[in-house]
């Protein structure tokens, strides 16, 4: 192997290995929208929930004093994003099951209001773009050391790991499990699971609090795992990728994990034909990913398996 | 569940109020173990709202319920399933993506906790499948089975939540007669075992046949409660409706004229793309209703939308008076003289918030004399709307009032006006009586049979095998997208129709010794 070759490798070892970590807030909103989704609810408003997120882990981290143990601010930074995004995935809940409103105008409006305030916050408390401390790389002993394939896959830090461990988790939750019965019965034939004596209005809830508090979590790790730094507009659209995520991966945590990490990988691509200066310019090489959307969706999209309630609220009709 | 079983149920003076409506007035009820109590009465009689309270899906607005003498309040279906009342809904309430297994499951908890026990719950889905003959596999996903399969899964739905009242909200609406005699088997094992059964329906001679008392209920209140011994249809007949039904109509010999719609081969896919109208050959004379009979969809829905131009024509051709319209657009094929009553008459057969008057015009509003260029004629519209409210007996406020706000029965009138007023070469009629009245239903058959008489050549679809019965010239019987015969209306018995609905053809149905295995339900 000459120098040039493995040049070209190394490069594309860092562009897969970059590609998976970014694929980390892509796994996290997208696996928890799905969840919303199946249950029949659209939530439009992620990439604010995330913004929100990306804030409260940011700003909890930051208040670490020197003394402070990293990770016990860290862990909580992640609590609290979650906290955060749950409730405002409660709020999306009480517009969208308990009044029904239309689901795709009132996840625009939380996107909005996430946006908007996070960008308040930021300036309130840290005046703009501030540094943060982070979760570090935990490359797993022994595994990372292979070659080519430890830094591919085993030299990630603690909330990339959770993101791919949340796939088979989910999968569990959905295919295994009574409660993901109701979830999937909900999406499906919301009359029916009411005439069963299942709450649609609470299973409702539940995933719209569970989507808020992934969605949560997906902001934090752009914040305190993947950029260590706090910035207006953060997610720059990554939320409304991962709804589309949903689609392109059927509802299946399988296929969401596909597509994140394809869209993983198509960013790091990005972000690599910038560095390595290629004529390219930098802003249409920054617009891979949602090109790569628009197209990947047009394809790909099965809508026979999407939940037959989708959007639609569920009122006990009068037969 | 170790309950004992209900041994009696009694609503007393029910009252349930819906928005400018008064569905239930007063109402009581009484049932007793061991036996199937009819519960009889029009469209629109108030008999689902009343067992819909029972079944906690609604509350109602006074009155009370007892169980075993004891009062009870059901505020969602949980407190009724956990009171041993099991439902089956008309419109089934089953989830298609899921197997009959996690069908069942759903609602439940779990004997692992968390962790769904689908192998505990499929062995005990098989159990009850032998004892009450409900043939099902468990892990077959439910849009692959048959209407009268998924039937079987509402009915052990209930059975395996230790049902001990069931109530069955017009359950032969979907079945071919075979399936009714069978559904009737296991109801009367399932009363014999202790069971109380509730059997909503209209049909007269299914409520004679099965049930042991009869309560006949009209406009939302009880007209009387009989025991199924001591009464007759046509006792039964005057008490749901307040006045003689008037016999069949009478169909005058009509000379049949040439073919007027001819269909060849021709093929369809249906909303999944997966071809559901499979070669179709039938010609329709003028003069002639042909019925189109078959279990719900059998591709009867789709043949209707293919031969109106609202679906696209995979193979085969279709011709109207000799002309090719295979391909034509909708709007030429109405020109051509062809009119349409279509399945889903609030989807597809009007819009709900445009008044009467331009409901009536929504086919003609762009030519003479209902406008000049871009404006219409308001006079002109208002006199021909008030000439077909009129004409065709639509009972209606005003012809401004906005069409959502009429019964079913006055909007498919509306619909019939709009049509047949155009004197139409080629009628197809997609359900028209679903969901209507008596009153509004004789009216439709008699308008029916009147075109006939002035040379349309209509055909027919129903799911109501007495209603092809009672009006077609010839019956085809469509199942799985292709025609399993046509026959002339007396040339087969409802065993012999029933079995091509089954998907046995023509020769092989004919040949079955026409065992009467019940009488005639159309003609008493």
């Amino acid at each position: 192997m000459n120098g040039g070759e493995r040049d070209a490798l190394m490069v594309v070892v860092g562009i897969l290995a970059q590609g998976l970590r970014f694929a980390t807030p892509y796994l996290y909103a997208a696996l928890g929208e799905m969840f919303g989704q199946l249950s029949g609810l659209l939530n439009l408003g992620v990439d604010g929930i995330m913004l929100m997120g990306a804030f409260a882990g940011f700003y909890v981290v930051y208040q670490k004093p020197p003394e402070g143990d990293i990770a016990v601010y860290l862990l909580l930074g992640v609590l609290v994003a979650a906290a955060a995004g749950a409730a405002m995935g409660l709020a999306m809940a009480v517009i969208s099951v308990t009044f029904g409103a239309e689901q795709g105008i009132s996840g625009i409006g939380m996107y909005m209001f996430g946006f908007g305030l996070s960008s308040l916050l930021i300036k309130v408390t840290v005046g703009g773009p501030t540094p943060v401390e982070y979760f570090p790389e935990v490359p797993i002993p022994v595994l990372s050391d292979l070659p080519l394939v430890g830094e591919v896959f085993f030299s990630h830090n603690l909330m990339t790991y959770g993101a791919y461990l949340l796939v088979p988790v989910s999968w569990w939750v959905i295919n295994r499990t009574t409660l993901g019965l109701s979830i999937r019965a909900v999406g499906q034939n919301p009359e029916a699971a009411d005439s069963l004596g299942v709450s649609v209005a609470r299973v409702r809830y539940f995933t719209a609090a569970l989507g808020g508090a992934f969605a949560g979590v997906a902001g934090a790790s752009l914040s305190i795992a993947l950029y260590h730094v706090i910035q207006e507009n953060i997610t720059n659209g990554l939320g409304f990728i991962a709804v589309a995520l949903v689609y392109f991966g059927a509802w299946t945590p399988a296929g969401v994990l596909i597509g994140s990490v394809l869209f993983g990988v198509v960013s790091a691509l990005g972000l690599w034909i910038q560095t390595l200066g290629w004529e390219i310019d930098s802003n249409l090489a920054a617009m891979l990913p949602y090109v790569v959307t628009i197209v990947v969706l047009v394809f790909s999209v099965q809508r026979a398996r999407q939940p037959a309630a989708l959007t639609k609220p569920f009122e006990r009709g009068e037969g | 569940m170790n309950q004992s079983s209900i041994q009696h149920v009694e609503m007393r003076s029910i009252t349930k109020r819906f928005p400018g409506v008064l569905a239930n007035d007063g109402v009581d009820f009484e049932v007793r173990a061991g036996e199937i109590h009819a519960l009889l009465g029009e469209n629109g009689a108030g008999k689902s709202t009343l067992m819909r309270q029972l079944y906690g899906l609604y509350q109602p607005d006074a009155g009370a319920i007892l169980i075993d003498g004891r009062p009870v309040t059901f505020t969602s279906p949980s407190d009724a399933i956990a009171a041993r009342i099991g439902m089956v809904h008309q419109h089934f309430m089953l989830v298609p993506t899921l197997t009959v297994a996690e069908n069942v499951a759903l609602g439940l908890p779990s004997s692992r906790g968390l962790r769904l026990d689908l192998d505990v719950v499929s062995a005990r889905i098989r159990e009850l499948s032998a004892t009450y003959g409900l043939d099902v596999k468990p892990d077959a996903e439910v849009w692959t089975l048959s209407v009268g399969q998924q039937q079987r899964v509402e009915i052990i739905k209930a059975l395996y939540r230790g049902a001990s009242l069931l109530i069955m909200d017009e359950p032969t609406a979907v079945l071919t007669p075979q399936e009714v005699n069978e559904l009737f088997v296991t109801l009367r094992q399932m009363v014999a075992d202790g069971r109380l059964i509730i059997f909503i329906s209209h049909k007269l001679h299914e409520v004679t046949a099965i049930s042991s008392r009869v309560t006949v209920l009209r406009d939302g209140r009880v007209v009387g409660t009989v025991n199924t011994a001591d009464t007759n249809r046509n006792k039964l007949a005057y008490m749901m409706v307040g006045r003689e039904i008037a016999a069949q109509p009478e169909r005058p010999p009509v000379i049949k004229g040439e073919a007027r719609l001819r269909l060849r081969g021709v093929c369809a896919d249906g909303d999944a793309g997966l071809q559901v109208v499979c070669g179709i050959d039938l010609d329709v004379h003028a003069g002639e209703i042909v019925g189109v009979a078959g279990v719900s969809g059998n591709g009867q829905r789709e043949l209707a939308e293919v031969i109106a131009g609202l679906r696209s024509c995979t193979a085969g051709a279709i011709e109207m008076d000799g002309q090719d319209i295979t391909h034509a657009p909708t709007g030429a094929r109405i020109k051509a003289g062809l009119a349409y009553i279509p399945e889903e008459r609030m989807r597809d057969g009007t819009i709900k918030d445009f008044t009467v008057e331009e409901n009536a015009i929504l086919l003609d509003h762009g030519c003479p004399p209902f406008s000049q260029g871009v404006f219409l004629n308001f006079g002109t519209i208002a006199d021909y709307a008030e000439h077909l409210i009129e004409a065709f007996d639509v009972k209606t406020p005003s012809r401004n009032t906005l069409l959502k706000s009429l019964s079913g029965g006055n909007i498919q009138k509306l619909i019939l006006a709009r049509e047949l007023t155009r004197d139409p070469k080629v009628l197809i009629a997609a359900q028209p009586t679903r969901g209507v009245d008596i009153g509004a239903t004789e009216y439709i058959h008699k308008r029916l049979v009147e075109q006939r008489a002035k040379g349309t050549a209509t055909l027919l679809i129903s799911e109501d095998l007495d209603e092809i019965r009672a009006l077609s010239d010839r019956i085809a019987v469509m199942y799985e997208g292709m025609l399993m015969g046509v026959v002339d209306r007396d040339a087969a018995t409802v065993e012999q129709l029933g079995l091509m609905m089954a998907g046995v053809r023509e020769e092989e149905a004919l040949a079955e010794s026409a065992v009467p295995a019940r009488p005639d339900p159309t003609h008493p």
